[in-house]
């Protein structure tokens, strides 16, 4: 058990991150019912847009003093994309039969990559990302906390102590509450829904940002790819937390990422189960447990029972 | 009203996008205008020019390209002209099946260039087969394309008489990485990590089989998913089992993540690979260098090698978007063999292509012989190349560093 802290800690940084960008599908999801699968660009977005700040600082600049530019430049860039997408791709198809605008998602998803790939200079290889200069923390002899992980530590339970006040003490926040339980209504009580909606797309843009900066700090480099797998984990993170859950989301996202982590380290030290351990089946340990939560509960770890508005 | 007109905006430009996409990174160049007396052949190419393997799949297709562009200068084979038409396979296996059987409906193409990966060759060979149509890969090293699935226990056929490869197999590569590390590394306790594809996982099968033989202990084996960048639990598990080096079979992308990840770990050892690490993009991979890393590549260094050195200042003259890369030098020669083939079959029937062109085609590879970038080029009796030369890298102060070139022996 000597490493265990360690595997843990390595699960909680993953898990952190697939939650930050699971708020912007759950976010979506909560208030127009659609699943932005477009979205793992916005965060591939969000992390061009943080280093594009970084080359055009004067070179030599601290990281610590570029890292606010760096982040500003990053939620811009994927706050930008994400509400373009919602007003040119996913409006005008609003009303439309459920699968129009799941597929336009797809589109949109697959003409960022291409379009990062195409036109950022040297995108078609992966860009490496400014790192913390320094030594990790070491916290005890068997566990240590790399300087780009401690970055995503702090900043993921800022983000949803933020993003929780927001929702529930703002008054924009709670319009947002109430277009999600009922557009209809929200609008006869004259809430601007679509400003609403807006809002949840830069919202989730956001936080897809602050997870790419961390992304790039915590493994030294960006690409125009990583959007599709970190997409797909923080989709199946925000299910298995409750999709339309803002807390679901982030505690989904921790206990895929330790699963991951626990299922590498230690399935295969079970006696019989040498053959179905290690890196190769994390992803099918992690997906056995999201099915076995589903079975138990449909609605996901935190979701909360909706009937089916039509 | 409003609302319609916006929805036939926004499919427009997402069209407008996707098509312009599509243009970027399919650019099938048609640059030599054929005059009327001269017949025009085409060399397919087929590799990843898209995708995270697109800088080696637009080396790949750029040093054809240049091949034939030298061949059309030098009046190489008299009365034909060579064109070069290159096909995007993502390094996805269907692209390739259906890559090749365009390359199959187009009677232009008398032989084809690539791929890049094993897994995408397996799905190309038996279309070019049936077809008697020649393919040379600069850079598979899977040994069952060109030896059967049954090479390991010594029963070797060619299961297909179309293809031949440029480059050296993993049974050379991964045995000579073995005899590096144990013999002059003096290393004794490796863990071995794989990707699960055809390249990566038998490159890193052979090295493990030929480290046990030499008397060194394999210590782990873990698998990791390509596009993944978390292998910090990987990582982990390299530290506590008290290797000493580290085997990856697999390509940059997820090699140099690996490396970094490994030592952030506090495990201080080298990673070493095969040809598909042994690139600049493996040390940049995320802002720190990997000293002391290290990878095999077939052939010797460029700058050892005249001929190299005349390939990289013609690659230089036509100012490519890409550089050649890690395969620069086996495509030219790859190229190049088909040029030479097409030769020998215009020479053989009064200066002309006969009927049958394709499988003269084939037939003629089977028996050229030319000095060509990476040493002399010729294939054996499995379409292997005889050329086994190979070279160990070190990563040095940022930059690859051959540190020893041999002739593999048994």
């Amino acid at each position: 058990m000597h490493e265990l802290p360690q595997t843990l800690v390595n699960g909680l940084t993953l898990g952190a991150l697939y939650g930050l960008i699971a708020i912007g599908y759950t976010m979506v999801y909560g208030i127009v019912q659609l699943i932005n699968f477009a979205h793992g660009e916005i965060f591939m977005i969000g992390g061009f847009g943080a280093l594009t700040i970084y080359i055009w600082l004067p070179s030599g600049t601290a990281l610590s003093l570029a890292l606010p530019l760096m982040l500003i430049g990053g939620v811009i860039a994927s706050v930008a994309i994400a509400t373009a997408a919602e007003r040119f791709a996913y409006r005008p198809l609003r009303g439309g039969p459920r699968l129009a605008p799941l597929i336009t998602a797809i589109g949109l998803s697959i003409a960022l990559q291409q379009a990062v790939w195409a036109f950022y200079p040297d995108a078609k290889k992966p860009r490496s990302f400014p790192q913390f200069e320094g030594s990790s923390f070491e916290i005890f002899s068997n566990l240590q906390i790399q300087r780009g992980d401690a970055f995503l530590l702090i900043a993921a339970p800022l983000c949803m102590l933020a993003l929780g006040l927001f929702v529930s003490k703002s008054r924009a926040g709670r319009a947002m509450q109430a277009t999600a339980q009922d557009p209809d209504t929200a609008k006869l009580m004259g809430i601007n829904t679509d400003r609403i909606i807006v809002m949840a797309f830069a919202i989730g843009g956001a936080f897809a940002a602050v997870a790419a900066l961390s992304h790039g700090l915590k493994y030294g480099q960006i690409n125009f790819e990583m959007g599709f797998i970190a997409g797909l984990k923080a989709f199946t993170a925000a299910v298995l937390g409750g999709i339309g859950n803002i807390y679901g989301a982030m505690l989904g996202g921790v206990v895929l990422g330790i699963v991951e982590a626990l299922a590498i380290k230690y399935i295969q030290d079970i006696p019989g189960m040498d053959q179905l351990g290690g890196g190769a089946w994390k992803d099918v340990w992690a997906f056995t447990l999201l099915i076995v939560v589903l079975l138990v509960r449909p609605q996901g770890l935190l979701g909360e029972r909706v009937a089916d508005r039509a | 009203m409003r609302h319609r007109s916006l929805l036939i905006m926004t499919t427009a430009i997402t069209a407008g996008a996707l098509t312009l996409s599509a243009c970027g990174s399919r650019d099938n160049k048609d640059d030599s205008g054929g005059k009327d007396s001269k017949t025009t052949v085409v060399i397919g190419v087929d590799a990843p020019l898209t995708g995270s393997l697109s800088a080696l799949g637009q080396g790949i297709k750029n040093s054809v390209d240049l091949a034939a562009k030298i061949a059309n200068k030098n009046n190489e084979v008299d009365g034909v002209t060579f064109k070069v038409k290159s096909f995007d396979d993502q390094a996805v296996p269907s692209s390739g099946k259906q890559n090749a059987t365009s390359m199959v409906d187009d009677e232009e193409i008398l032989g084809a260039v690539g791929p890049l990966n094993s897994g995408v060759a397996q799905s190309m060979q038996g279309v070019f087969d049936r077809a008697d149509l020649a393919q040379v890969s600069p850079a598979n090293t899977n040994p069952a394309l060109s030896q059967g699935d049954d090479w390991a226990s010594g029963k070797k056929s060619r299961p297909f008489k179309t293809y031949f490869r440029t480059a050296t197999t993993d049974i050379i590569q991964g045995r000579f990485a073995a005899q590096y590390y144990y013999k002059d590394a003096k290393k004794r306790k490796v863990f071995v990590i794989d990707d699960k594809q055809a390249y990566g996982n038998g490159l890193a099968t052979i090295f493990a089989q030929e480290f046990k033989r030499l008397g060194g202990k394999v210590v782990g084996r873990d698998h990791l998913t390509v596009k993944e960048t978390d292998f910090s639990g990987i990582s982990n598990k390299v530290k506590s089992s008290g290797a000493d080096s580290v085997y990856f079979g697999g390509q940059y992308p997820e090699g140099g993540l690996l490396s970094d990840q490994v030592k952030q770990a506090g495990a201080q050892v080298p990673i070493m690979g095969g040809d598909g690490i042994y690139d600049p993009a493996f040390i940049k991979a995320s802002g720190t260098s990997n000293d002391g890393d290290l990878a095999t590549s077939v052939g010797y260094p460029v700058e050892q090698l005249d001929s190299a050195k005349t390939f990289v200042k013609n690659y230089g003259d036509q100012h490519y978007k890409d550089p050649y890369a890690a395969y620069g030098g086996y495509s030219y020669d790859a190229g190049w063999a088909i040029i030479q083939a097409v030769k020998a079959v215009v020479e053989d029937n009064d200066g002309k292509l006969p009927d049958d062109a394709r499988a003269k085609v084939t037939e003629a590879l089977g028996k050229v012989s030319f000095d060509g970038v990476t040493g002399k080029v010729s294939f054996d009796q499995y379409g292997d190349t005889t050329n086994k030369q190979l070279t160990v890298y070190k990563v040095t102060k940022g930059a690859w560093k051959s540190v020893k070139s041999e002739t593999f022996k048994d």
